[in-house]
């Protein structure tokens, strides 16, 4: 992995050597990803490494294509009627090679506005990929329910109303709802587009805890506009200008001594 | 948590608080109540001004002409029964016929269309449903009936007839041929609406499918369980057409007063009735066997429609 990283020299924003050292199991990579709706480029050259089992947050101001970049990560771009070049891997396979059910499968996605299924119940949104990907069995189904929404906090809370609508609950209920939905499967990588940003603050705390837990058994990839949620969550972090990759380094170092000029900017405040 | 604060700490807007308000608002409003007030006053006038004139006969027959099968205006004897079998029939029949097409098409038109053909397809099957009702009748007879007579019911009855749905005789003229124009009348009202509904459900809905790993047929699938309700009003809504309509109907179905299960046979529709026979109805009971039938087309199509409506607001309000 290192040697094929260090073989792509025109890509300045690959993770430093000392860093991979620390942590040299590669999960996904996107390497000179370039992003379109329709003529209008989105994305320019991004290239990035996603460690295994590490916290990345995505963090820019609006409309820098952060939320572009991780749809290309799990090919949900293509929904949305836009085009890509360039490669995403993951484990190091081209995903835009295979299918894109499967892969939407091992690389799970939860969206910026909680979205529930309206007309099912706790228990059946929770359930619904299992039985859409035939994993489910009349045995496991209600294990699994109950270890997802266990891992995604919420058990406690919904345990004595399955069968109430998953609609009832509130907004963070929601969104670890859909959490819990995501984990159902056993997705590899969890893309989380701004998953706190329709939030107050108390649940978007508890988010926060989750994404700590979940890491231990995910790679998770968070697109933010809170630079201090990126701060308190993330190991790496990478900063998106523009469509451009402008810096990609740990969180500590871009937070507390960023090397490029306009990382600096942003994260003080100065411009975005 | 502190950073979050800062910026929801707005100045208070003042809030206009005098009592008194302005006096063109207040006439804009009740004007208006009003003119809406009218709609409803028309709908319980229309309604009472029928049950007053159907008096002679829903005294005489009560509840049981609505079970009678006789209609007999020269003994003045009548029932309601095989004018509402014939409606709620061939409604039935055009309802089964259009409804997966619609349904299909409305798909097609929110889920699979290419952005650029929507537009002219919505556009063609909308235009369905202006086209006047009497030339689905002209067709129906020219057309479709001959069609019906010649090549539809031989075949059917060749190869079908163990069902008694496709016994008897090929005439053309018959509830099959009334089935097939309503159901051509009722698809731009079932799409349309089914269509709006499905484009109703928020893109999250199929972008949440979609990343959990479904297929689009099983997005579709989860899609359609959320617009349920309101595709069943806007099935409702074609039925309440299909049940309205009167001249396409009355140009095809054979106009006889009869209860058969075959789709061969002619019938009779309550609308159809209506058209026929008003010019004749001479005699007071005539007019009032007529008018307690309208009454009834009435009365149903109404608590159809409110269903419907109610079903497809249920949707598309969220």
């Amino acid at each position: 992995m290192q040697t094929e990283l260090l073989e792509q020299p025109n890509t300045p924003t690959i993770l430093p050597i000392e860093t991979l050292q620390v942590m040299p199991m590669i999960k996904m990579s996107a390497r000179n990803v370039d992003a379109f709706f329709g003529k209008a480029q989105v994305l320019h050259n991004i290239s990035l490494d996603v460690p295994a089992n590490k916290v990345l947050a995505i963090i820019g101001p609006s409309g820098c294509g952060k939320s572009t970049l991780v749809r290309c990560l799990n090919r949900m771009h293509e929904v949305a009627g836009g085009t890509m070049a360039g490669l995403v891997l993951l484990d190091d396979r081209d995903i835009y090679k295979e299918d894109a059910v499967r892969i939407r499968k091992r690389i799970g996605m939860v969206f910026q506005k909680p979205n529930p299924f309206p007309t099912m119940s706790i228990f059946d949104n929770v359930a619904v990929g299992l039985k859409l990907n035939g994993l489910a069995t009349r045995r496991n189904i209600g294990e699994v329910v109950e270890r997802s929404l266990k891992q995604a906090a919420l058990w406690d809370e919904v345990k004595d109303a399955l069968n109430k609508s998953g609609v009832s609950l509130s907004g963070g209920q929601q969104q670890r709802l859909c959490i819990a939905r995501t984990l159902a499967v056993s997705p590899e990588v969890i893309l989380m587009d701004e998953p706190a940003s329709a939030l107050d603050p108390i649940a978007t705390a508890k988010i926060e805890e989750l994404i700590h837990d979940l890491k231990k058994k995910y790679t998770i990839v968070i697109v933010t506009h809170n630079m201090q949620q990126a701060a308190r969550v993330s190991d790496l972090t990478a900063f998106l200008y523009m469509g451009k990759l402008i810096e990609y380094d740990e969180t500590k170092k871009i937070f507390t001594n960023p090397s490029i000029k306009q990382t600096e900017d942003y994260i003080t405040g100065r411009f975005g | 948590m502190s950073f979050v604060v800062s910026a929801s700490q707005t100045t208070k807007v003042p809030v206009a608080t005098s009592p008194k308000r302005h006096f063109g608002d207040v006439a804009f409003k009740y004007t208006t109540t009003i003119f809406a007030g009218f709609v409803l006053l028309l709908v319980l006038l229309m309604g009472f001004e029928m049950y007053m004139q159907a008096k002679p006969t829903i005294e005489k027959f009560g509840w049981s002409f609505l079970t009678r099968t006789v209609w007999d205006p020269v003994q003045e004897e009548y029932g309601a029964l095989p004018f509402v079998f014939g409606t709620l029939f061939s409604s039935l029949i055009a309802l089964v016929i259009a409804l997966p097409l619609s349904i299909g098409i409305a798909i097609f038109l929110s889920e699979m269309a290419p952005r650029w053909l929507e537009p002219p397809l919505s556009f063609l099957i909308e235009l369905l449903a202006g086209i006047p009702s009497i030339v689905y009748g002209l067709w129906g007879i020219f057309v479709l009936v001959p069609w019906i007579r010649i090549s539809l019911e031989p075949l059917l009855s060749r190869h079908l007839d163990f069902i008694p749905l496709f016994r008897g005789a090929p005439y053309g003229y018959g509830m099959l041929a009334a089935g097939l124009i309503l159901s051509i009348m009722v698809l731009p009202i079932v799409t349309s609406i089914s269509r709006d509904v499905l484009k109703a459900i928020p893109q999250t809905q199929r972008e949440a499918s979609l990343a959990l790993g479904a297929t689009k047929w099983e997005s579709v699938k989860l899609i359609l369980g959320d617009a349920k309700s309101g595709i069943f009003g806007a099935v409702l809504l074609g039925l309440g057409r299909a049940i309205g309509e009167t001249m396409a109907v009355t140009m095809v179905i054979g106009n006889t007063p009869s209860i058969s299960i075959s789709l061969f046979d002619p019938g009779y529709t309550m609308a159809s009735v209506l058209a026929n026979e008003f010019t004749e109805a001479t005699t007071a009971m005539y007019l009032s066997a007529l008018i307690e039938i309208a009454f009834l087309l009435f009365g149903i199509t109404i608590i159809i429609n409110m269903l419907a409506r109610l079903l497809v607001w249920s949707v598309t309000k969220k």
